[in-house]
């Protein structure tokens, strides 16, 4: 760790590296939160899509981020994985930077990020998680292939194993992705909107997983689109419209106000109906995104 | 000036002129490859058509010239229905087979063909004032220029009659559907002009250089313009003078008019990209440099209002360390610090920086305008 | 069509290919060619941007003009460095404007193309007038004179396209990921700006070997063509570089031989036509996504299913009432 004396004294912009004080009061004793964003602003054209965002995700939670289109959910998660430079804030991965611990950090991506005629089978794209681990030229060999395998298992896929990607299904494409992010052997999955244009089976099988991975201390976080399910699926939630609007516990932070002030007036005209539970708050706030 | 010299300039400026009205079109529809492929394809269609017309400036043969062009568009389509390769693969597929066939069947027939391959290819402007068109015994002027001079009235005319369909079908295809202005029409009537204009103009510029003259300027335009009629009217601006700094340019150098002609395209480009008043790589370096300094002292005033009234403002909101909390170096912050001072946004208080009732309007409003976004 | 090569000459072709030197050597150069350009293509046409060939190639042109104005030479070599550094300089300038503007991608490549093209032949229309210069040699590039190639270019071309394929090899799962999925290669930490950068490289090195042999107008062709052929006979990525190469360096070889056997056929044309067949043979005729198959697939599945309605209506005594429920 370098201290703060030794910073002002290079007097050079410092993203990625520095202490921090505690500001979350959620660090348990001594290990860092599995990610610490701060202060991250970030502008696309010009035009700011994160305005001054702290977040803090304590390790071993699952934790869903919210939002309306154009909230910044995307850019927060890209900002985490260094793919989008901010300009200002930083993030720490378990305490560092980065580049630092990037093999603890598995990503998913929205599924319509590739182009899945390219030519290649499932095991393959598995198979690329262990790139990272593989370094420069080395190609992939045996053990990199059982991994896959077996990460394809764990996803329910591994009858697939040689099947062309194009002839995936979209909840299929899916689990492909995740199998390839377990693969990675992380301990930090970040995966932007993992439910998006699953089918119901996919979707189950695919909390399981994540369930799966918290019980065994690793931490999830995920875009998500579907408010009614965010009480039951995860335990820790982000609101975000640009600017964080509340971080915590579902049960704490997962609340009408916060929620109308995340979607603006669009789920004000709850108050004319009866239900103030957050389940009712989220169906609302659901159809009322849906309907521009 | 020799009125020959004046002839290759009307010529190159009515050239220049016809060219651009397409290529706004095709540059705002992201279609300006299509005038690459077509522009080399209808080398086909002047040969196909010179075997029937035995002359090169005969309307038959321009119009089936340009028949070739709307087939490769047609292709190019067809192709990529199939899904079996992408869009610009498609593209890359059908214009050089085309092509090949053309420049083949000029080599064979050579002895049929009075062709030159070269100036189908580059262009030959320098003779164009030497084809004339007379009419019993009276000189009307050159061919060159009563050919170009008629593709520009017809793509003016063509503007004027559908510039809102044009329009519409550019910026929304699918309100242009439902309110019955046929997109797919207008999209062939678009590559129908393309085709038409490509094929008058080989002779003057050479097919290759046909792009420069559709693409560049409206792309220079295109930076200096948010209005589709300026647009039409600044490209047509910039290719005519383009076009003729390009004659003088080759005129010094006694090189290909053609060639010139297009370096003095890339040349206008240039500038505009570098000088645009409002789009320009300098006025954006400026601009950007003063917005850096407002979104800065916004940005603080953010991080002040966010820590306000909050355990942690001791720490965060104090001078001394704000530079590690915003992550900026120790100078830029001390003048940002300096500049929201002066401009009232935040009072120093033993250290600790408080925002003022015009601080914190502004942290407030640019967090409502960016959630009202 | 009397020059044309009537089919029972074949074996004289062949014997030629064997014995004659200078068809071996243009034979020989226009398969290298084929191999590179098909092998970097797969990338280029999977990465779409098949059309940033065309691009860099007619940007080559003022490079080759400039080479021989600066060194007065025409060694290969010299003028293909020349056209190497304008196909890249094109590429970034392309990558720069798009960046840099609000211009889009289609017309920054179109700009960038047709001036750098246009500057090109101002600068060698200059050239040709001055006195001094015999500008023979300048101008096979347009259309690619296979039958000037002697041994030593086709050295040349064979160690380019060497390294450029070696490079390929070592940086496979790189490039592939880099192909694939972009950013998720930049999160596990591979440098995908220089990978981006070094990719790039590699395919005007493909353009630059195929140069002389098939001209810059026509070039393109060689990128595209054979990768989209093999892209419909396999799924897999390896296989498809392969066959590739070989689809490149069939109609290479093919097209040169046709071309320096035959009176008046340009070489670069005859090539491009001979590539455009074997792709509209593999779009038609490919198993599992040629539209031959495709076509006889769903006729087979059709007809299965009439059948199957036919067997239940049977079954059940005669046609159902349309929107009655098949089991009650």
């Amino acid at each position: 760790m370098v201290k703060r004396s030794d910073m002002s004294d290079t007097g050079l912009p410092t993203p990625d590296s520095g202490p921090r004080t505690p500001d979350s009061g959620l660090r348990t004793s001594d290990s860092p939160p599995a990610i610490d964003v701060a202060d991250m602003t970030a502008v696309y054209h010009e035009q700011p899509v994160l305005w001054d965002v702290d977040v803090t995700v304590p390790a071993g939670v699952l934790m869903a981020i919210v939002g309306p289109n154009g909230a910044g959910k995307t850019t927060l998660i890209k900002c985490m994985l260094g793919l989008i430079h901010p300009v200002a804030g930083r993030v720490l991965i378990q305490g560092q930077p980065y580049k630092e611990r990037r093999s603890a950090v598995a990503y998913v991506p929205q599924r319509g990020s590739v182009d899945w005629d390219f030519p290649t089978n499932v095991l393959d794209v598995v198979e690329m998680g262990r790139y990272g681990s593989l370094g420069w030229i080395r190609r992939p060999g045996r053990k990199e292939r059982e991994k896959a395998l077996e990460s394809l298992e764990k996803v329910g896929m591994a009858a697939f194993a040689n099947r062309q990607i194009s002839q995936l299904s979209g909840g299929q494409q899916q689990r492909v992705f995740l199998a390839r992010a377990l693969a990675q052997d992380a301990e930090i999955y970040l995966m932007d909107e993992p439910f998006q244009g699953v089918d119901a089976t996919t979707e189950r099988a695919i909390i399981e997983i994540l369930r799966e991975l918290r019980a065994t201390g690793k931490t999830v976080v995920a875009v998500h689109h579907d408010l009614q399910t965010v009480p039951e699926y995860f335990d820790w939630v982000t609101l975000l419209n640009v600017r964080k609007i509340a971080s915590g516990p579902v049960e704490d932070v997962f609340t009408e106000e916060n929620l109308r002030l995340t979607y603006g007036g669009l789920v004000a005209v709850l108050r004319n109906g009866n239900g103030a539970d957050h389940n009712h708050a989220a169906a609302h706030s659901l159809q009322m995104e849906a309907a521009p | 000036m020799t009125s020959a010299q004046i002839d290759i300039q009307l010529i190159a400026a009515a050239t220049a002129a016809a060219c651009a009205i397409p290529g706004v079109f095709l540059v705002l529809r992201r279609m300006a490859m299509m005038s690459d492929a077509i522009s080399h394809s209808i080398l086909l269609g002047i040969v196909l058509a010179y075997f029937v017309v035995d002359s090169t400036s005969s309307p038959f043969l321009i119009a089936g010239a340009a028949l070739v062009g709307l087939l490769t568009v047609v292709l190019v389509e067809a192709l990529q229905r199939t899904g079996l390769v992408k869009e610009d693969a498609a593209i890359g597929l059908v214009f050089p087979l085309l092509f090949s066939v053309g420049v083949i069947l000029i080599a064979r027939f050579a002895d049929n063909v009075h062709l030159d391959i070269d100036s189908v290819l580059l262009g030959e402007l320098a003779f164009a004032p030497f084809d004339r068109v007379i009419v019993s015994g009276w000189d009307l002027g050159p061919r060159g220029l009563w050919i170009m001079g008629a593709i520009l009235a017809i793509n003016l005319s063509l503007l004027l009659l559908f510039f809102k369909e044009l329009k519409l079908a550019t910026f929304d295809a699918g309100l242009a559907a439902s309110l019955g202005l046929a997109p797919v029409a207008v999209h062939y009537g678009l590559m129908s002009s393309v085709s038409l204009t490509a094929v008058g103009a080989f002779d003057a510029v050479g097919s290759i250089l046909v792009v420069a003259l559709m693409i560049g300027p409206p792309a220079a335009a295109y930076l200096l313009t948010d209005r589709l009629t300026t647009m039409i009217w600044l490209s047509m601006l910039l290719g005519v003078v383009s076009a003729i700094a390009g004659y003088w340019l080759a005129h010094w150098l006694d090189a290909s008019i053609a060639g010139a002609m297009a370096t003095m395209v890339g040349v206008t480009f240039l500038t505009t990209l570098v000088f645009s008043p409002s789009r320009g790589l300098v006025a954006s370096l400026a601009r950007r440099r003063q917005q850096k300094l407002d979104f800065a002292q916004t940005m603080l005033a953010i991080h002040l209002l966010n820590h306000e009234g909050t355990p942690l403002a001791e720490l965060e909101n104090r001078v001394a360390g704000l530079d590690a909390h915003l992550h900026w170096d120790a100078t830029f912050t001390a003048d940002i610090v300096a500049r929201a001072r002066r401009h009232d946004l935040v009072l120093e208080n033993e250290g600790l920086l408080v925002l003022t009732p015009a601080g914190r309007t502004r942290a407030q409003s640019a967090l409502v305008h960016q959630a009202a976004r | 069509m009397t020059d044309l090569v009537p089919l029972w000459s074949l074996p004289g072709i062949l014997d030629d290919l064997v014995n004659d030197y200078t068809l071996r050597t243009v034979a020989l150069g226009a398969g290298v060619l084929g191999i590179v350009a098909g092998a970097m293509g797969s990338f280029a046409v999977l990465r779409r941007q098949s059309l940033v060939g065309d691009a860099m190639s007619h940007a080559a042109l003022p490079g080759i003009a400039v080479a021989y104005m600066l060194t007065g030479s025409k060694d290969s070599l010299v003028l293909l460095l020349g056209a190497a550094i304008a196909g890249w300089l094109a590429t970034l300038a392309v990558i720069g404007i798009v960046r840099s503007s609000r211009v889009k991608f289609d017309s920054a490549l179109g700009l960038i193309l047709s001036v750098f093209f246009g500057f090109g032949l101002m600068l060698l229309t200059f050239i040709q007038r001055r006195p001094d210069a015999s500008q023979a040699g300048l101008d096979k590039f347009l259309f690619g004179q296979a039958s000037t190639l002697i041994e030593r270019d086709v050295r040349t071309m064979a160690v380019l396209g060497a390294v450029a394929i070696g490079v390929m090899l070592l940086l496979w799962k790189e490039f592939k990921l880099l192909s694939f999925d972009q950013d998720f290669a930049a999160t596990i930490g591979f440098p995908v700006r220089f990978l981006d950068v070094l990719l790039t490289t590699l395919i005007v090195v493909a353009i630059v070997v195929g140069l002389q042999a098939v001209g810059v107008v026509l070039m393109s062709a060689m990128i595209v063509a054979p990768a989209a052929a093999a892209r419909q006979w396999t799924n897999r990525l390896g296989v498809m570089v392969l066959l590739s190469a070989l689809l490149g360096a069939l109609s290479g070889a093919t097209g040169a031989t046709i071309s320096s056997t035959t009176e008046r056929m340009p070489t670069g044309p005859t090539i491009v036509v001979v590539v455009s067949l074997i792709v509209l043979f593999s779009l038609l005729f490919a198993p599992n996504r040629g539209l031959l198959w495709t076509w006889f697939d769903q006729r087979t599945r059709r007809a299965t299913l009439q059948r199957a309605l036919a067997e239940a209506d049977a079954a059940h005594g005669g046609p159902r009432p349309i929107g009655e429920p098949a089991n009650r």
